[in-house]
């Protein structure tokens, strides 16, 4: 579905991305493990547009992604939901929600997903009225993913969805990602907590300081000796 | 001061309020979006009343007509000024674009002594605006009355847009978080035109009402009001709305009271702006409806 070849990204004079070839195939769960600054983020802004691509392609379903601006990345049916969740504060749970499906044209789709939504998020049905920037942090993650999901994306990329979240929260997160991979979206899933990515995901991508170092399925690289060491703490 | 003095100055206070509340909007919503005080803005209104003197006077149009056209091209200049020097700044430091601004208020300004010369022109006023209503025994003339029922319904029509809207939902996702909002697909460069038209559009009715009101023209009218209607905003909180509106009656009321309290104060008229802005700088400098947030990094 999405086929990143040989992607290079700087900024200024800073060489963040040096190559790097992604494959997500439909309907999988591909995730993106690394350590800070390894240019995980890099990679998703300049899939939706927001870092410029110094080299190398990005296909969407063989279309051509770089140099398009944003706006049009988003109708053809790609969703970023952003680090930190960067839902609207000022507005209303259900004002986000509609800003999610702003590109969208179809009433009956939009309030046919609005329901949709708030059965995956019932913490966010009883909100319906509250401005954003009064929930917790877990509910907000929860809006962040809901208002992606108003979009009607075909691929959903999430940027550290579980960071800063209680235990329990992130369990219920990743169920939750789970339940909207069922519903036909492919998931690319970029987590520092890679033991719960790598167990969700079918497939799985190791970056280091801007290049792919490892690379496999999910359940490979859980078992991987290299990777337990560096991302999934040392065996006592 | 008898009563009727007193209703007749707090009448004169709120057509003054309205005015400024008007053009106090425009820099609020700039500000909101763009995180820039558009210091032409001020010029922006006195394009406005010069389009419908030359539309009156040059091109022998009705008052009604003349009036639409200097909204309709006032809001097109607005988003050609944004276009030509606020864009391509988008990504520069903040005061390259405060310095576009400013060169942007200078060049209107002497560009309009250039073209419209520099002695007052004198505003046209159909007859129907010179009628002098007496109710009870306060006499208003129709043009302090009609000004803040032309005032209202703006604002009624503009709060409708932002709070209603699609496009003003968007406007409202753009001015908290910018980049959120790029990736709901807003497509930010029409939201950023729209809010200048708005905002022009509100200045040229400020500019023709004011230019009714106090009917001589001359190049540089929009620097006082702008750098008032400026602080009007400031005090309400600069990027809120309401607080525009706020800021711009406290101004409008302000003045007329001190001019009515003394008329030998009536020379510090101006200052009363200043000293207002001082104070609110010194104990509520986020604005009376403003907030204390901290800018998201």
């Amino acid at each position: 579905m999405l086929n990143i070849k040989d992607l290079h990204v700087h900024y200024g004079g800073i060489h963040a991305l040096t190559g790097v070839s992604i494959d997500i195939p439909q309907n999988k769960i591909v995730t993106l493990i690394g350590a800070n600054g390894a240019g995980k983020s890099s990679t998703l802004k300049s899939i939706m547009g927001l870092a410029k691509a110094s080299n190398g392609s990005i296909k969407f379903n063989g279309e051509e992604l770089v140099g398009k601006p944003t706006t049009q990345i988003v109708t053809k049916g790609i969703v970023l939901v952003p680090e930190g969740r960067r839902i609207f504060p000022n507005m209303t749970v259900e004002e986000n929600l509609f800003l999610g499906a702003y590109t969208r044209r179809d009433k009956d789709g939009i309030n046919k997903d609005l329901k949709w939504v708030y059965e995956l998020f019932p913490r966010l049905k009883e909100r319906i009225w509250q401005k954003g920037g009064t929930l917790s942090g877990g509910e907000q993650q929860m809006l962040a993913v809901a208002r992606g999901l108003m979009t009607k994306p075909k691929l959903m990329m999430m940027d550290e969805p579980s960071l800063g979240l209680a235990p329990l929260i992130v369990k219920d997160i990743f169920s939750i990602i789970k339940e909207i991979h069922k519903n036909g979206v492919t998931i690319l899933l970029i987590e520092q907590n890679a033991k719960a990515a790598l167990e969700v995901a079918d497939y799985g991508y190791v970056l280091e300081t801007g290049a792919i170092v490892l690379e496999g399925p999910g359940k490979d690289l859980l078992s991987n000796d290299d990777v337990k060491k560096a991302y999934l703490g040392e065996h006592k | 001061m008898s009563f009727q003095i007193f209703l007749q100055h707090l009448v004169n206070g709120i057509s003054l309020g309205s005015l400024y509340a008007l053009l106090a909007i425009g820099y609020t919503m700039v500000y909101g979006i763009l995180r820039l005080i558009n210091f032409a803005h001020g010029d922006i209104f006195m394009l406005a009343t010069y389009i419908a003197f030359y539309s009156i006077t040059s091109f022998l149009l009705p008052w009604w007509a003349a009036f639409l056209i200097a909204i309709i091209l006032t809001s097109a200049f607005g988003i050609i000024l944004e276009r030509a020097a606020y864009r391509p700044l988008r990504s520069s430091p903040r005061i390259s674009i405060m310095i576009s601004a400013i060169g942007a208020s200078f060049l209107i300004e002497n560009l309009g002594i250039l073209i419209f010369g520099g002695r007052p022109k004198a505003f046209p006023i159909a007859p129907i605006f010179s009628h002098v209503v007496v109710i009870g025994n306060v006499s208003i003339s129709v043009v302090t009355m009609i000004i803040p029922i032309v005032a209202a319904i703006a604002l009624i029509i503009l709060n409708y847009i932002i709070n209603k809207t699609k496009t003003g939902m968007a406007m409202r996702a753009v001015s908290k978080d910018y980049d959120a909002a790029k990736l709901m697909g807003i497509n930010i460069n029409y939201i950023i035109s729209f809010t200048f038209a708005a905002g022009s559009a509100m200045a040229a009715i400020g500019g023709i009402l004011w230019g009714l009101r106090y009917p001589q023209l001359i190049p540089l009218m929009g620097i006082m009001p702008g750098l008032k209607c400026f602080i009007a905003a400031v005090i309400g909180g600069i990027g809120n709305i309401k607080g525009a509106v706020l800021g711009g009656f406290i101004l409008g009321i302000g003045e007329i009271a001190i001019v009515a309290s003394s008329p030998a104060l009536s020379g510090y008229r101006d200052a009363f702006a200043f000293v207002l802005l001082i104070v609110i700088l010194l104990v509520k400098p986020t604005g009376l409806l403003g907030q204390n947030s901290a800018e998201k990094v």
